[in-house]
């Protein structure tokens, strides 16, 4: 019997993997895709929630998050490609002084 | 003998997949041959016609061309990423094949007490699915180019990439005039309700927007410049040989069959005859012959777009032209109260 | 009986999601995260929303992971570098990692299972589509946040257009 706790154990590990990988990672492209690891698994508590109290309102906020973070990762990107232009690399760490 | 439901479920859905498997393989075959001959048509020469020969017409041509390719030398490109540059062609023509798997192609019928339905799955957001799955058909382009290790290849890629997001907007917003006709995305639905009129009835700037930007979609010409012979030598095909090229080919056929297919099936009434005699899965296949035949018409004598106006078009024409489409279908929709 | 697909679609998704972390190839990375997309709409279809699936692999796996190649090829070196300058950081952060899902694992499985408390059973979604259902809330419910979801993807596409323009 699949139970509300199922989906949500599972989207509690994915969240926490994401976290280790904006943690661990220095890439940032890579970081930020942790980040978008971790808005998934909060949809997927979204989904999971919706279905067992019968409501539609976590499928409509899933479908707002969903735009949501699609512009966000585009703007992110944007600001990823202008960071490389300048700096020539993709390591955060590297990326430690406010002049630009 | 009885079997548990979700046995016999699966058992037809196996063999319904390994029949539309088949037929397309085949169809894919077939095709290369006909193309090949219609494009010698016009271009005033003879076609094919010493393999296998009947009536001047190379029957066993595809036979001929699938063991060459099969036997010509698998190379890997030099610091080619082997994992990437293996699984591209795989991702397209799965995703190709991913298509037909909600196409209606005959209406239902019972045999001896046993309905049969000749769709494989009837998914109530199908028109969705197909959408999505276009999109993930952009997978197999991108990581071919990229994983051929080859500056050319990645710059085809990148080109044709863009151009395939660019036109899935307005494929899917001309789609979407459909839908609101139809009032559901099911495609099994959309089809039975075209049982008198075609919806190309309703909407015949839709179907235009989408033959053109379906025509963008499988990189055909006048759409072709990323994959053109005459430019960056063959794009993200160039490193590429032996099965796995053929492989790529063989997803652009079926994208084409594909693509040909939808249109079909959502604005000329799928397996409908015109006004609903003798609705069968023959009227489906005239109509996709047809949408084949205009696509290797427009190759053998349209001349190719630039690239620079191929995204001009996509953007600023085609796009405007789908919204505006759904706002008047809206409009009409409203005031005729239908 | 619908355990078999949840457990499959769980654990690719998991092990994706390692995949994500762990790998060195950003391009291999990006590819472990279309499987975690790909599962997690599969995952989607078991709770009875199909509409939303395909939205996720239409709009996820589709676009936003395309951008992700895009930039993830032109930009980043093949490989990822070493350990970076605190050594520390990597092995703590792992730790802190564990116990976080064991503390989230913990409070979860031991919660009180919430009430049903609207309309929409599995059946009535069946039945009125799961699009019609999310369409009808979106534009009668959440109108407000709609329209202000379509001037945030409006800013965002001015932003990123002026943010990427070269000088």
């Amino acid at each position: 019997m699949l139970t509300v706790n199922h989906f949500v154990i599972l989207s509690a590990i994915l969240f926490s993997i994401g976290a280790v990988g904006v943690l661990v990672r220095r890439n940032p492209l890579i970081m930020f895709m942790s980040i978008e690891l971790m808005l998934n698994a909060a949809n997927l508590a979204f989904v999971g929630f919706s279905r067992y109290l019968q409501s539609i309102d976590g499928q409509v906020f899933v479908f707002l998050i969903l735009t949501v973070a699609a512009a966000e990762v585009a703007v992110g990107l944007a600001i990823i490609v202008a960071l490389f232009r300048t700096r020539q690399t993709v390591d955060v760490d590297e990326a430690n002084a406010l002049k630009g | 003998m009885t079997l548990d439901p979700i046995v016999v479920t699966l058992i037809e859905a196996l063999v319904k997949t390994i029949v539309v498997l088949v037929a397309l393989l085949t169809a894919f075959a077939y095709l290369t041959l006909v193309e090949r001959y219609v494009v010698a048509k016009i271009q005033s020469r003879i076609g094919p016609n010493r393999v296998g020969a009947i009536g001047g017409i190379a029957v066993l041509q595809p036979i001929a061309d699938a063991i060459k390719m099969i036997f010509k030398e698998d190379f890997w490109p030099a610091q080619a990423d082997k994992v990437i540059y293996t699984i591209a062609p795989g991702i397209a023509v799965g995703t190709a094949l991913l298509a037909w798997a909600v196409m209606p192609l005959n209406p239902s019928i019972e045999i001896f007490g046993y309905h049969v339905d000749f769709y494989i799955a009837n998914v109530n957001i199908a028109v969705l699915y197909l959408l999505a799955i276009g999109s993930l058909g952009i997978y197999g382009i991108v990581l071919g180019g990229w994983g051929s290790n080859n500056k050319y290849s990645m710059l085809g890629a990148l080109r044709s990439t863009a151009q395939m997001i660019s036109y899935e907007v307005s494929l899917g917003l001309a789609l979407v005039g459909v839908l609101m006709v139809s009032g559901s995305l099911s495609l099994v639905d959309i089809v039975q309700k075209q049982s008198f009129i075609w919806n190309i009835v309703w909407q015949p700037l839709g179907f235009i927007i989408y033959f053109i930007a379906a025509v963008a979609e499988v990189n055909r010409l006048p759409f072709d410049l990323p994959e053109a012979e005459t430019e960056l030598v063959a794009g993200y095909q160039t490193e590429y040989s032996s099965l796995k090229f053929a492989l790529f080919y063989m997803a652009e056929y079926i994208n084409m069959l594909t693509v040909s297919a939808i249109a079909s099936t959502m604005f000329l009434g799928g397996y409908q005859g015109p006004f609903g005699i003798f609705p069968g899965v023959h009227w489906l296949i005239l109509k996709i012959m047809f949408f084949i035949f205009v696509m290797m018409w427009m190759r053998g004598t349209l001349p190719r777009f630039r690239y620079d106006q191929l995204m001009g078009f996509g953007w600023k024409v085609l796009l405007p032209l789908a919204l505006a489409n759904i706002f008047i279908t809206a409009i009409v929709m409203v005031v005729l109260g239908t | 009986m619908e355990l078999i697909p949840f457990y499959f679609l769980a654990v690719l998704a998991a092990i994706a999601a390692l995949g994500v972390v762990v790998l060195r190839n950003p391009v291999y990375c990006a590819l472990c995260l279309a499987v975690v997309f790909v599962a997690l709409a599969g995952l989607y279809v078991l709770l009875s929303a199909p509409f939303l699936a395909a939205a996720q692999v239409m709009i996820y796996a589709g676009a936003i992971l395309i951008l992700f190649v895009f930039v993830v090829m032109l930009l980043s070196p093949r490989v990822d570098q070493g350990a970076g300058t605190l050594k520390w950081q990597r092995p703590l952060a792992i730790v802190f990692g564990f116990a976080l899902i064991a503390e989230l694992v913990l409070v979860l499985a031991l919660a009180v299972l919430p009430s049903a408390r609207g309309p929409f059973t599995p059946e009535r979604i069946a039945q009125i589509g799961s699009t019609q259902a999310v369409g009808a809330s979106l534009f009668t419910d959440f109108l407000l946040p709609f329209e202000i979801t379509s001037l945030l993807l409006l800013v965002a596409m001015v932003g990123v257009i002026v943010l990427a323009k070269k000088k």
